[in-house]
């Protein structure tokens, strides 16, 4: 007879090295998500004709390209789960299905912040004068896509079993997230606000960010197990 | 129902039932299967054979009825017997961009074998024949080799209960003769058999489950005491149809 099960933490980390080690190898979700943003970049350029950006327009620009970016990630994030089995796999074995769910969310949060390495400086090259709001604008991003990983996870979980799982992932997602993008919104204004960045209500918003990743990951938590099953 | 984890039963189900919708896939099955006996589920297409493995493997949850396994009544209690059972269904549950050896590797540490499964692993490979492809991806293997490796992954945590659905299916009959060990009755383990080979069912098992089209149950008991014949009127049956031979 098998020993009882693993822990839960070993298990997230088991199912995030299978993600990432997948991505590595078939490469299908990070590159494609820089491409997108890239030409997202690219279509705001000549479409807002503005060689520079700067303020609300600024971060609306970046915060909705990376959101765009982020929901291909999150229609492909349970493909491979519904499609070869990963799901059953996970029913069968003697753990928390909720492993699954924080391995998937952290897999987003690595693909996210692979996007963002490249994306943001691609962003500033394309729009910023001054890039001294950029720095300070990291612990948003970090909050930005905690909050894109839980709700991205826990919607796509849901979504992945349906026929119209494309369409409805951002359905379901955009709204959830209109909180969540105020919040990065109302900082990073004043962060790319012409003459340099301001810090007036950065603290207060940060923490919005960080009540809304933790309310959305509790969530994820305890309905994820009830997901899973048929 | 259940008698607990030590009960000598393997498996019991009492008027169990599963529809889909408005339409019966399953219904009012009693069974009984003591340890270290194996059950073989014949039928033809759609009667609910893989329904009920999968009842069994608590994948699916009984719209009537009840079932234990391995004395743990289903599905309140289906996280206890995981790591006891062994299920290999329609799926091989391999993941196609990993290796075999990544994906036997994967499914050891979700059952938190020690060191990771490492040495049953190389045991199984080579059981199977494929030590040597132990890093080639799936996407790259035929169906034989993948459902070699499936049948690997269901006995990797040395399950005390093995429930197949058609496990040489895609094998040749070399393929199977080497897998059979893996998935036999060997060291008294209890085996719930889903398949369309009559002559093997009624050669490898103890006990028969004929089952309808409409999931009522046509046949249930010793193997011994039907003729091939008879088992085959199984899969020429339609819904609602009696078959005297059986009766």
């Amino acid at each position: 007879m098998s020993a009882p099960g693993p822990g839960g933490l070993a298990v997230t980390r088991t199912i995030l090295a299978k993600d990432l080690r997948v991505e590595l190898r078939t490469m299908e979700s990070v590159p494609a998500m820089v491409l997108f943003s890239t030409s997202i970049y690219v279509i705001f350029r000549f479409g807002l004709d503005r060689t520079t950006l700067d303020g609300s327009l600024a971060a609306g620009v970046l915060l909705v390209t990376i959101l765009f970016a982020a929901l291909l990630a999150i229609n492909r994030l349970f493909i491979a789960e519904r499609e070869q089995g990963g799901f059953e796999a996970i029913r069968l074995a003697p753990i928390d299905g909720t492993a699954l769910f924080i391995a998937k969310a952290a897999a987003l949060m690595v693909y996210l912040a692979a996007l963002e390495i490249v994306s943001v400086p691609v962003f500033g090259l394309f729009f910023l004068d001054s890039w001294s709001g950029v720095p300070p604008l990291i612990p948003v991003l970090v909050l930005l896509n905690a909050g894109l990983a839980v709700t991205g996870a826990l919607i796509s979980s849901m979504a992945t079993n349906s026929r119209a799982r494309d369409l409805l992932a951002p359905l379901i997602l955009m709204p959830l997230l209109i909180p969540l993008l105020i919040a990065a919104a109302s900082i990073a204004d004043p962060l790319l606000a012409p003459g340099g960045p301001s810090y007036g209500d950065y603290g207060q918003w940060l923490l919005i960010m960080a009540l809304y990743d933790l309310v959305f990951l509790l969530i994820g938590y305890a309905v994820f197990d009830f997901l899973l099953e048929d | 129902m259940a008698d607990g984890p030590t009960s000598d039963r393997a498996v019991v189900t009492a008027g169990l039932s599963r529809a889909y919708g408005d339409s019966w896939v399953l219904s009012g099955i009693d069974l009984e299967l003591e340890r270290g006996r194996t059950l073989a589920v014949i039928g033809a297409n759609g009667a609910g054979k893989s329904t009920l493995l999968r009842i069994l493997a608590g994948l699916l949850r009984p719209t009537g009825g009840s079932a234990s396994v391995l004395g743990s009544d289903l599905p309140r209690n289906a996280f206890a017997i995981r790591a006891r059972v062994g299920y290999l269904g329609h799926q091989a549950l391999l993941y196609r961009d990993l290796s075999a050896e990544e994906n036997l590797r994967f499914h050891a540490r979700l059952f938190g074998l020690p060191d990771e499964g490492r040495d049953r692993i190389a045991e199984l490979l080579e059981a199977v024949r494929l030590d040597h492809r132990a890093g080639t991806r799936i996407a790259e293997m035929s169906a034989g080799m993948v459902q070699r490796l499936a049948i690997c992954r269901t006995v990797l945590h040395e399950p005390e209960l093995l429930l197949l659905d058609e496990p040489v299916a895609h094998l040749d009959p070399e393929g199977a003769e080497t897998v059979a060990p893996l998935i036999g009755a060997a060291g008294g383990r209890s085996r719930v058999l889903v398949t369309h080979d009559v002559a093997a069912a009624l050669a490898g098992a103890d006990q028969i489950l004929a089952l309808r089209r409409d999931g009522a149950v046509a046949y249930r008991g010793p193997a011994q005491e039907l003729s091939e014949d008879a088992a085959r009127a199984v899969f020429a049956d339609r819904a609602g149809e009696r078959r005297e031979a059986i009766a």
